[in-house]
This record gives C-alpha cells, sequence and structure tokens, in this order.
C-alpha cells in the first residue's frame, strides 16, 4: 500500500468526488476550487459590464427601461430609464470583482496552489481552516448574489450604493438587500483573513530547510505580502460596516450629522482598508509576472532582492496614503499635501519592479508564450495605470478628474487590465501544472491579442471622457460624449468575446489538450520547486521535504 | 498507514465541518438580516446553534488530534504564529472602533462651522468608581491566569492550575457582571440611549464588543479549566491553554485602552 501511494497519480482517484472538492484539506484541490468559483462569480460580473456598455453605446436609454429591460432594443417603444437598476449593476460589479473574484482566484487559487509546493510545505499549516475560508467565499457570494436578488432601494430589487457603500446612501437604502450585502462583506472578509491567517504561517514555518527568507521565490513573497495587507486591513472593514448595519438597523449614528455623526468617517475607515486592498489585488500578481517574464527570456528575475524589498515597500506604503481618494471631501491642505506625497513615493517602489522586468528580458532569449504575451501586455497596461494614477495623484488635478471616466480608466487599467492580465498569465503558465493538459497555443494568442486590444479599446477613450467632463455612475450622456461611449462600447463586447473564448480554451484543454509528461515543460529557467513535481501533482506532495539543491541555483541574487 | 510522510507537519485527512460552518454561518447571517425586517428570528437562531455546534465539533477533534500526537513541537510552532495573528486582526478590528471614537473626541460635529447639531447632555460617569471596579478585576483576572500558567510550567502543579483559572474565570464573570449592571443603571436611570447620538454609539459598539470578547475569553477559559481538570495540558504542551492566556491578555490591553479612552477622557468630560 504504502509504496503504490508514494507513486501518486493511481493513488488520487482513491477519494470520493464529494470527499475531494467538499471535505477537501488539499491546498491543490481548494486552489482549483478557488479558481473555478471565481472564474464562474466573473463571468457574471463580466455580464453585467457588457450589459452597462450596451446601455452607454448610445445616448438615451434603451434598454433598461422600467417597462422591463430589453435584451435587444424596444424597436422605439416607450422607455422610462431605470436608474435603479444601473445602479445595481455597477454596485454589484465592483462587489463582485473586488472581493469575489479577484482576490479568490489570485490569493485563493494562486496562493494556495502554488505558494506551498513553491517552498516545498507538504500542506498549508491549517488544512482544515483553508477549506473554511474556501466556503466561507462560497456562502459571502451566496449571501451577495442573495442582496441583489431581495428586496432593496427605490422598491427594486437589489442595493444600488456604489461598490464603496458609502453613507448616507448605503444608511437610507430601503429593503433587506443593503444588509445582506453588508454581512456579505464580512463573511468574505472573514474568508480572506483566515486566508491570509494560513498563508502567513505557512511561509514563516514550513518553507523547507535551508530556505532563508531572501531565498523564497517572488510569487510566495508577493502572497506573504498580501496576507498581511489583508490581516491588517480587513478587520477595518469588518468595523466600518458593522458601523453601517448599527445605523441601518439600532438607530446609531456613527455617520448620521443630525446625531453628531461624520459620514466623511465612514470614507476615512472604508479606504483606510480600499487602499491596502488594492495592493491586495495587484500584489500577488507582480509575482506570477515575476516568474513568468524569467522563464520566457531565459533568464533569472533581475535584481532579486530590490524586488522583495519593493513588494513590502508597495505594502507598507499602501497603508499611509488612504485619502487620496477623497480629496475632495474637504481636508485641510496640509492633509492634501501629505497624502499627495506619499502617494507619489509608491512610484518608486513600483518603478523599480517594472524597470527590473525590463532589464530580466534585456538581451535574454525572449520567448513570446501565451503566458508571456499576457506578461508583456500586463507590463504595458500596468504602466499606463500607473501614470495616469501619478497624474491623479496631484490634488489639484484631481479636482477636475475626480469622478470622472478619466478615474475609471485609470483604475481599470490597474485592474481589469493589470491583474486580470496577471490572472490569465498565471492561468496558461500553470494549467498543464494544474491539470496535465495543455492548452492550444493559438488559440491562447487570439485570445491574448482580442483581449488586449478590446481592453483597450475599452478603457483607452475613457480617459477622453474623463477630460471632457463626463462623469462616472450615470445611465445616460448628452450627445457631446457619444463618439468615445461607441467606442469604448464595442470594445467591451470585443473583450467580452475574448472572455467567451478563453472559456472554451479551458474547456477544450481539460478535455482534448495535449497530455503533459514532462515536470517541467517550459524551461529550465521554470526552476522554482513547483517544477520539480509531476504534472499535476499527486495528492501529497513533498512527502519527503525537497533538498537544497532541488531549489536553491545560486542565482536568484 | 496510507501515505509515507516524513516530516512533521499535520497533514489532515477530510473533514466535513467547513463546510457545515460556511453552511451555518449562511443560515446565521441570512437570518439575522430576517430578523432586523421583522420576518422571524427562526432562521437565526437555527444558524447560531449550528454555528456552535460546528465550533464544538471541530475544536473536540482539534484537542483529540493533539492527543494521538499530532502536535508534533513544529506544529505547535504554526499554532502559535496562527493565533497571535488572529489576535492582530482582532486589534484592528478595535481599530476602527477607537477611530471613530477619538474622531469624534477631536473634531466633535458641533465644533464644525454651519451644523444645527448640538450635543445633548449625557449623563457622566465617574471613571474611578464602577469602571475602575472593572480594570481591577480585569487585570487581577489576568494575574491568575498566569500563576496559573507558571504552575503548570514550572512545577506541574495541577492543584494551583486549576485553581488560577477558576480565580480568573470567576473574576472574569464579575465583570461581565459589574458591565452588565453599568449598562442597566445608564440605560434605565441616568437616561443614556441605545444608539441615538454619536457619543452613545461609540460607547456602547466599543465596550460591547470589547465584552462580547471577555465571555468568549472566559468560555475559553472555562474549557481549558475542564480539560486541565480531566488532566489535559503538561508542561511543555499545552498550546490550547497558551491560547486562552493570550486572548484573554489581549482582553485586557483592550480594555485598558477603554478605560483610559473612553471612560477616563469621554465620559469623565460629559456633564
Amino acid at each position: 500500500m504504502a509504496d503504490a501511494a508514494i507513486h501518486g497519480h493511481e493513488h488520487e482517484d482513491e477519494r470520493g468526488f464529494f470527499t475531494r472538492w467538499f471535505m477537501s484539506t488539499n491546498h491543490k484541490d481548494i486552489g482549483i476550487l478557488y479558481l473555478v468559483v471565481s472564474a464562474i462569480v466573473g463571468l457574471i460580473s463580466v455580464t453585467f459590464t457588457v450589459f452597462m456598455r450596451l446601455e452607454l453605446m448610445d445616448p438615451g436609454v434603451q434598454y433598461m427601461c422600467l417597462e422591463g429591460f430589453r435584451m435587444f432594443g424596444g424597436g422605439g417603444a416607450e422607455c422610462t430609464p431605470n436608474g435603479h437598476l444601473w445602479n445595481v449593476l455597477i454596485t454589484y460589479h465592483g462587489v463582485l470583482m473586488m472581493f469575489f473574484v479577484v482576490i479568490p482566484a489570485l490569493f485563493g487559487g494562486f496562493g494556495n496552489y502554488f505558494m506551498p509546493l513553491q517552498i516545498g510545505a507538504p500542506d498549508m499549516a491549517f488544512p482544515r481552516l483553508n477549506n473554511l475560508s474556501f466556503w466561507l467565499y462560497v456562502a459571502g457570494t451566496s449571501l451577495g448574489v442573495a442582496s441583489m436578488l431581495s428586496p432593496g432601494g427605490n422598491d427594486q430589487l437589489g442595493s444600488g450604493v456604489g461598490w464603496v457603500l458609502y453613507p448616507p446612501l448605503s444608511t437610507t437604502e430601503g429593503g433587506m438587500s443593503m444588509d445582506l450585502a453588508i454581512f456579505a462583506v464580512h463573511v468574505s472578509g472573514a474568508s480572506s483573513i483566515l486566508g491570509a491567517i494560513n498563508m502567513i504561517t505557512t511561509f514563516l514555518n514550513m518553507r523547507a530547510p535551508g530556505m532563508t527568507l531572501f531565498k523564497v521565490p517572488l510569487f510566495s513573497w508577493s502572497i506573504f505580502v498580501t496576507a498581511w495587507l489583508i490581516l491588517l486591513s480587513l478587520p477595518v472593514l469588518a468595523g466600518a460596516i458593522t458601523m453601517l448595519l448599527m445605523d441601518r438597523n439600532f438607530g446609531f449614528t456613527f455617520f448620521d450629522p443630525a446625531g453628531g455623526g461624520d459620514p466623511v468617517l465612514y470614507q476615512h475607515i472604508l479606504w483606510f482598508f480600499g487602499h491596502p486592498e488594492v495592493y491586495i489585488v495587484i500584489l500577488p500578481g507582480f509575482g506570477i509576472i515575476s516568474h513568468v517574464i524569467a522563464t520566457f527570456s531565459r533568464k533569472p528575475v533581475f535584481g532579486y532582492l530590490p524586488m522583495v524589498w519593493a513588494i513590502i515597500a508597495i505594502g507598507a506604503l499602501g497603508f499611509v496614503v488612504w485619502a487620496h481618494h477623497m480629496y475632495t471631501v474637504g481636508m485641510s491642505l496640509n492633509q492634501q499635501a501629505y497624502f499627495m506625497l506619499a502617494t507619489m513615493v509608491i512610484a518608486v517602489p513600483t518603478g523599480v519592479k517594472i524597470f527590473s522586468w525590463i532589464a530580466t528580458m534585456w538581451s535574454g532569449s525572449l520567448e513570446f508564450k501565451a503566458p508571456m504575451m499576457f506578461a508583456l501586455g500586463f507590463l504595458v497596461l500596468f504602466t499606463v495605470g500607473g501614470v495616469t494614477g501619478i497624474v491623479l495623484s496631484q490634488t489639484a488635478v484631481d479636482r477636475a478628474y475626480h469622478d470622472t471616466y478619466y478615474v475609471v480608466a485609470h483604475f481599470h487599467y490597474v485592474m481589469s487590465l493589470g491583474a486580470v492580465f496577471a490572472i490569465f498569465a498565471g492561468i496558461y503558465f500553470y494549467f498543464g501544472k494544474m491539470t496535465g493538459r495543455q492548452y492550444n497555443e493559438f488559440w491562447a494568442h487570439v485570445h491574448f491579442w482580442t483581449f488586449f486590444i478590446g481592453a483597450n479599446l475599452t478603457f483607452f477613450p475613457q480617459h477622453f471622457l474623463g477630460r471632457q467632463g463626463m462623469p462616472r455612475r450615470y445611465i445616460d450622456y448628452p450627445e457631446a460624449f457619444a463618439y468615445w461611449n461607441k467606442v469604448s462600447s464595442y470594445g467591451a463586447l470585443l473583450s467580452f468575446a475574448s472572455f467567451l473564448l478563453f472559456f472554451g480554451i479551458m474547456f477544450h484543454a481539460l478535455l482534448r489538450g495535449a497530455k503533459i509528461t514532462e515536470n517541467n515543460y517550459w524551461n529550465e529557467y521554470a526552476d522554482t520547486l513547483e517544477w520539480t513535481l509531476p504534472s499535476p501533482p499527486p495528492e501529497h506532495t513533498f512527502e519527503q521535504l525537497p533538498k537544497q539543491e532541488d531549489w536553491d541555483k545560486g542565482h536568484a541574487h | 498507514m496510507a501515505h509515507a510522510k516524513n516530516h512533521d507537519y499535520h497533514i489532515l485527512p477530510p473533514s466535513l465541518w467547513p463546510l457545515i460552518g460556511a453552511v451555518a454561518g449562511f443560515f446565521m447571517l441570512f437570518g439575522a438580516v430576517l430578523w432586523m425586517h421583522g420576518v422571524t428570528s427562526l432562521m437565526f437562531w437555527a444558524g447560531f446553534v449550528a454555528v456552535l455546534y460546528t465550533m464544538f465539533g471541530w475544536w473536540s477533534e482539534t484537542v483529540t488530534e493533539n492527543k494521538v500526537g499530532d502536535h508534533t513541537p513544529v506544529v505547535q510552532i504554526g499554532l502559535r504564529y496562527g493565533f497571535i495573528l488572529f489576535i492582530m486582526s482582532e486589534v484592528m478590528f478595535f481599530f476602527a472602533w477607537f477611530w471613530s471614537f477619538f474622531k469624534h473626541m477631536m473634531y466633535p460635529m458641533y465644533e464644525y462651522s454651519g451644523t444645527e447639531y448640538v450635543q445633548p447632555t449625557i449623563h457622566a460617569v465617574d471613571p474611578f468608581h464602577l469602571p475602575l471596579i472593572n480594570t481591577l478585576i480585569l487585570l487581577l483576572s489576568g494575574c491568575a491566569v498566569t500563576w496559573a500558567h507558571h504552575a503548570l510550567v514550572h512545577n506541574n502543579d495541577r492543584k494551583a492550575l486549576v485553581q488560577g483559572l477558576a480565580i480568573a474565570i470567576v473574576l472574569g464573570i464579575f465583570f461581565t457582571a459589574f458591565q452588565a449592571y453599568e449598562y442597566g443603571e445608564l440605560l434605565l436611570h441616568e437616561g443614556w440611549e441605545f444608539g441615538g447620538d454619536v457619543f452613545y454609539s461609540n460607547f456602547f459598539m466599543a465596550t460591547g464588543f470589547h465584552g462580547f470578547h471577555v465571555l468568549i475569553g472566559t468560555i475559553f477559559l472555562i474549557i481549558c479549566m475542564i480539560r486541565a481538570m480531566k488532566g489535559d495540558f503538561t508542561e511543555t504542551d499545552h498550546v490550547g491553554f497558551e491560547m486562552a492566556a493570550w486572548y484573554w491578555h489581549f482582553v485586557d490591553v483592550v480594555w485598558l485602552f477603554l478605560f483610559f479612552a473612553v471612560y477616563l477622557w469621554g465620559t469623565a468630560g460629559m456633564h
């Protein structure tokens, strides 16, 4: 028995379907569960955006009518704009993407699967708790979806208050929808905090013999720092939304000026969480990109140590810049000056990362496989988003750009294009490792180009719209904004098509993809420990802890 | 042995607890929403009981695993890390409540230009009466836990271990009782309101969440005392006890902040 078990593959099938996927204590299976569920939630959330872009394609309201929404336009029938539906869609798009798609995919999915493998740990420190994190994530998603479908404001379904849940909108929105949304965020927060505890403990306590902190691969480092951000920022959000809950249901006045409360206080506490959240979303992506670029440049990553310190610096600075989201609420000049300067400082460690990636590619032997294409796309688009971030960090300039489409363009460049490109890079990079089958390279390139063009077509024109003064969060706009809105909507349709193509590629690869026989199907610069394992790895990995020569290539710094 | 495990880490068999716990949590919170909107409280209570059941079942299993030797030294280190991190997240949760409190103390709304808000007259609480006694009670309770810890570690004195824990628990219960008495006095006789003004909002949520944590800590200590009486914990292996002690000290420290901020600065300044 024992001998057969070591060989892994045949052993995996001993577990029943329910035992394996519903009672899992296995970091690899839980990682896959995270990825699958976040992909489904992502599809829902993306569908919202397509519907929204369809509505914004032309001036006037064509689809979201009080008379019922019209999938294919009304053919000129009477249409009373349903602003509530619009608000609900932008709210749940934001909430779902922030809490239920990107964090679970990057931190829960890739973090779970690959962090323990990279550091040579047999599993997570608390395997059962790990599964609780996953199921709480599912419970949170269910509460979120329930919130959308239950009675809310304006005698309609759902809450249309925006993902930041600012009072007084969120404290006055009727129905139980808002309360369900608050609990959804609580539960997803608990899930992430438990996950963070698990990741930090695993990282500190379970590294392979000889793997000192500054020999740990960059992706694992990025997960470690992300975990700290989650651990320290999400409980603060939990406090803020608990205040909302009390204000809504028990007559408390944290945010009601009539009772001495202050709605701006909510904004401060929310963004004290919200800004680290931005880095929670992007840091694991940084980690993935480092490995992808090093592998397909056939060079070790340039400047390992500065790369680690840059991640740490970005994480630390992320806690002290929150009020740049709220320049226009009436802060003193000193406060604004401080937050502006502190924000700009973040460009330094981020610059270290961007230039190190470029230096990694410099005179490397580049190979343009799909993961590398997405990594390159990430570099370009994240830089664009970073540069517009510097523009927005200036309080004086932000006066003009605040709450315009310029902001929408900026944060979609860093998140929708930055983080999501990193996710796709990670999926193509690791798909073979996780499933034992390879994706179709040609169609993956088609996916890349359609998505790259589509996403840019969607979001680049939004810079122009913002500069023209188009405010965000509106269902309709004057004729003057029509041209670039049209372009943006075509881009959204193209992106959506590419997203569907992605699902097709995944299904095809799962069912018909070429079988992978090697452990390391890229090249010798994919040199972290996960590449020493079979594809897919057996149920239990590193039952014999890895030896230093398995992973210490000596070229890390 | 199905696996050939050559390391000291803890590899767990599949478990149903996480799924049960998450489903229970979903129904508890969904039920809470229904309850708040006057539909029914039944779903909340059903979910709540299921959550408690999960905690009991899960942690009983953990204790059993400890007894069969799954908690090797390296696993124990991990458990300690995990619990310290959990306490750090709790600290950040209180951070939010203190933030709100300090904001409203330093920049009260009635000082804002153009405001129509006038702070209501709030009956002042003398921090050197009940609150000070409660401070002493809680600190003394913390001492008792430390006494029990030393008794265990230095000469495995089981009797002193149980006695120390018993004293700590009784003092903890006294604290909660006095807090409840204070709440009652303030709400029923001194005209305080549960909600209404931001001062009450801050006071009741900050002290209320602290009180909730005292309750949890007391239960944690009671469990430890029961386990100690049944012969659990040795001089070298008592992670569960240590966690309870850490948690209790964390609750202590939060109270000190509450005492100096909310009571000494906050309520004493009222008239």
